[in-house]
């Protein structure tokens, strides 16, 4: 069974010294917890445990689809034959931007303190040092107006990263996201690409207040034109970043602020992931479990619970925001007949919301039960700690979900 | 560097007031009241105290420019401002771009194009005095009303047209329509719907060329960007945001304000505290500038100046315009609110017959010159509207067609496979 790693707080950046878990886990195998503060656990992404323990003696499939395949995407493979380094998950994604700029020099990345300062997350840190103020743009305080001059730059054959130094922001942005860095391409009759990459810590943080705790996914999802991606693990979060960066298409690259400081053992070698796919975290055989970001984590840690009471849930990281791969998801409810999706953005026409309607439309006759979705409340996130909780999905509600959803479709253990 | 920036003239404020009395009706190229105050300027701004001090930095009457200059034409005139086959082209391109729009109106009123159209009828001089200095690599960039910033980067009028009328043959291949013309070609970069939003866009393709020569190492891009909007786009956050950052990395880059007075319905006294557009250039750290829009030759002469400036990478320019649209904010508009005595005034002062009349003056060429290149621009719109007729529409593939410059973003089918490698997919047929 796969190791949850539960979310350290980290309302600031944090640097590798300062971590801390904030609730404890449940595994009964051997890790090394020492006290409260600790490094964190690793977690692997294709659901091989470490110490071998699983309590159906089962070890994961890697993903295989019909779709058109990347280089190097083997995690079982690679991981296994060569050591790999541990890192952080804002370490993984600065190794890819620091890949992706030396590979190919009009690569840039601009955003509010991303040069001197080094991000506000430090995934930026050390670039400015390495490839200049130019390459590593701080700029005022304008969203609107640099991602449009990072617009007119990719048009012009340059290959921006804009940052959003918090997600929430890029809704002052959202003029040029909408009309130019998703239509552009088309409005020109395809003359101009616009090969942008737009990143930013999102989701619900702690005590970060409403306006610092937006999740924005759900506002872009209807911009025709771009893609959505949402990491989750170090892995996935360098090979997203390099394929988003090597894209033709708009990209906008969900992070989020709790999961900065998971660390994870990644390959050497050089990796890049597809920016269409989705991840299998947990094969199972009882029911389908969707989620992505942060909230993959609640659901592994429900998992546990779930495996323990005796159920075999499968969990897929949907990873791709839009599109959907409806192929991993499709299959996925072709042998569970049951689907419950877990994500943190808002009820209403949440990204969750979207999803249901694409199940139901392809693989309709394959369910045995409507679909359940599991999302934030619709309320501004509170600042006071337990009522910010009490907006999220939590684990215990996940496990609930599930028993209720076996048990009305007659089919648990 | 010797700047023709160093003559000011201060614009009276109020001017331009709702119940306006325009001096001199009768003088085409004196425009606006004016007094004459000479004050020192620095075009280099090192601090922003110095540019508090500096803040009487302003406008140029480019008649004042023409008395000092030197000209090494061959001419005996020593304040001509622009040779014959200058002068000709300057015509010409005028005269396309009034034809065009002229036949545009013919167009839509006769139901061969649609929606929201915007025409330029009235502020050719802008357009022609400052695009005909243009390099080919050089960058564009305008608004809605775009027909003849493009002509006059050199699209074809036919492309444009067929644009127009929404064909495959457009430069946008039909899709964009009036307000949407790019070309990769001749670098314009729109074209936007959006007042404001082309303004940032222009400040990353300025930035480019920045980028390209100092961090990819391209000695000779020099590439200048301009940046074309009105009035009412000046009180718009982006047009502030961008002039900010044009002036901080002294981006190669000259802002261009069509100041026709009106944003749609909108008076420009009506909608800013201070209407004088200019002023704002030098709080921001550039030199501002006004100009009489109506006026190719003085457009130019500033024009030149201010492209100068940003090839030499010495930063941006605000260039306000005084210009006037002598036909509605769109062909939908009724423009019943213009007073109609304002509108005859700029009547007079039609840039097309001024620069005739400064050409005859002087000498520069005769009547049947003039006769030929309308001419030759009125066969030219007639082949356009021909050429746009027989062109065919766009067949149903081209919906799916460009939304992605990789289709892979549509993303993998229930069946596994990529959406886009289903032959059938572009004509729709496929589940999207």
């Amino acid at each position: 069974m796969a190791v949850v790693f539960q979310a350290i707080g980290a309302d600031t950046a944090l640097s590798s010294t300062n971590l801390f878990v904030s609730k404890r886990t449940h595994f009964s195998y051997r890790q090394s917890l020492p006290e409260r503060k600790t490094s964190v656990c690793a977690v692997r992404s294709n659901g091989i445990s470490f110490s071998g323990l699983n309590s159906r003696g089962r070890k994961a499939e890697p993903l295989i689809t019909n779709a058109v395949a990347t280089k190097a995407e083997s995690p079982t493979a690679s991981a296994a034959s060569k050591p790999g380094h541990e890192l952080l998950l804002y370490e993984a994604l600065r190794e890819g931007l620091d890949e992706e700029m030396e590979r190919d020099p009009t690569v840039w990345v601009l955003g509010e303190d991303v040069g001197h300062y080094g991000g506000s997350y430090k995934v930026t840190k050390g670039l400015a040092e390495k490839y200049g103020d130019l390459r590593v743009l701080d700029t005022p305080i304008c969203e609107n107006s640099f991602t449009g001059m990072a617009i007119g730059a990719a048009m012009n054959g340059l290959r921006p990263i804009i940052e959003g130094m918090n997600m929430g922001f890029l809704l002052l942005a959202f003029n040029q996201i909408s009309n130019n860095c998703g239509m552009l391409h088309y409005t020109s009759g395809g003359q101009f690409t616009i090969p942008v990459v737009i990143r930013g810590p999102g989701g619900v943080g702690r005590h970060l207040g409403p306006e610092h705790s937006q999740r924005l996914e759900s506002y872009f999802q209807s911009i025709p034109g771009i893609q959505m991606v949402a990491c989750s693990t170090p892995y996935n979060a360098k090979g997203l970043m390099k394929a988003a960066i090597r894209s033709k298409n708009p990209v906008i690259f969900f992070e989020h602020v709790l999961l900065y400081n998971i660390k994870e053992r990644i390959p050497d070698e050089e990796y890049v992931l597809n920016l269409e796919e989705a991840e299998m975290v947990r094969p199972g055989e009882q029911v389908t479990i969707l989620t992505y970001s942060r909230m993959r984590y609640h659901v592994m840690q429900a998992a546990q619970t779930l495996v323990n009471k005796g159920y075999d849930p499968e969990v897929i990281d949907i990873r791709s925001l839009k599109p959907f791969d409806l192929y991993t998801i499709g299959n996925s409810v072709k042998k569970t007949h049951k689907v419950l999706i877990v994500e943190e953005c808002m009820q209403t026409g949440g990204i969750g919301a979207s999803l249901m309607a694409a199940i139901d439309e392809n693989f309709h006759d394959y369910l045995d039960a409507r679909i359940v979705c599991l999302s934030s409340q619709n309320v501004p996130t509170p600042y006071p700690g337990k009522l910010e909780e009490q907006t999220l999905v939590q684990p215990p509600k996940i496990v609930t979900a599930v028993e209720q959803l076996c048990a009305s479709t007659g089919s648990c253990q | 560097m010797a700047s023709a920036f160093y003559t000011i003239n201060t614009i009276q404020p109020g001017h331009r007031t709702a119940n306006k009395t325009f001096n001199n009706p009768n003088s085409p190229f004196l425009g606006s009241s004016r007094k004459l105050r000479l004050v020192p300027f620095s075009n280099t701004i090192q601090s922003a105290a110095s540019v508090r001090r500096q803040s009487t930095i302003v406008a140029v009457s480019s008649s004042d420019v023409v008395k000092k200059k030197k000209t090494n034409s061959s001419f005996s005139h020593s304040d001509l401002l622009i040779t014959r086959e200058e002068g000709l082209e300057l015509f010409e391109d005028m005269v396309l771009g009034r034809g065009f729009e002229d036949m545009c109106a013919q167009m839509y009123y006769r139901g061969k194009m649609f929606g929201f159209v915007h025409l330029y009828n009235g502020q050719e001089a802008v357009s022609t005095g400052f695009i005909k200095l243009l390099t080919k690599e050089d960058s564009v960039v305008s608004t809605y009303r775009d027909h003849v910033h493009a002509l006059s980067k050199g699209v074809p009028a036919r492309q444009v047209m067929s644009e127009l009328f929404g064909k495959t043959t457009g430069c946008c291949r039909g899709q964009g329509g009036s307000m949407h013309m790019f070309s990769k070609e001749f670098n314009v970069l729109g074209g936007f719907a959006f007042i404001g939003e082309g303004i940032p866009v222009a400040t990353g393709a300025a930035f480019t060329s920045k980028y390209r020569r100092e961090v990819l190492k391209e000695a000779d891009s020099d590439h200048v960007t301009l940046a074309f909007f009105g009035d009412g786009t000046c009180n718009n956050g982006q047009f502030f945001e961008c002039l900010n950052m044009a002036a901080l990395w002294k981006l190669p880059i000259v802002f261009v304000v069509e100041n026709n007075l009106w944003a749609i319905g909108m008076s420009h006294l009506r909608a800013t505290s201070d209407p004088e557009i200019w002023k704002k250039g030098p709080a921001f750290g550039m030199p501002g500038v006004h100009v009489d829009g109506m006026d190719v030759l003085k457009v130019r002469e500033v024009a030149k100046e201010a492209i100068g400036r940003a090839r030499r990478g010495e930063g941006p320019t605000l260039i306000e315009c005084e210009t006037y649209r002598f036909r509605g904010h769109s062909l939908a508009d009724p423009d019943e609110l213009r007073d109609p005595v304002e509108k005859s005034h700029y009547a007079t002062r039609d840039p097309i017959t001024a620069l005739k009349k400064y050409m005859f003056e002087h000498n520069l060429a005769k009547e049947d010159e003039f006769k030929a290149i309308e001419k030759k621009i009125e066969e030219m719109m007639e082949d356009a509207v021909e050429f746009a007729d027989a062109s065919p529409l766009p067949p149903r593939p081209q919906l799916l067609e460009n939304v992605f410059a990789d289709p892979k973003g549509f993303g993998i089918g229930p069946d596994g496979r990529y959406r886009c490698e289903d032959p059938k997919f572009t004509q729709g047929t496929a589940h999207v």
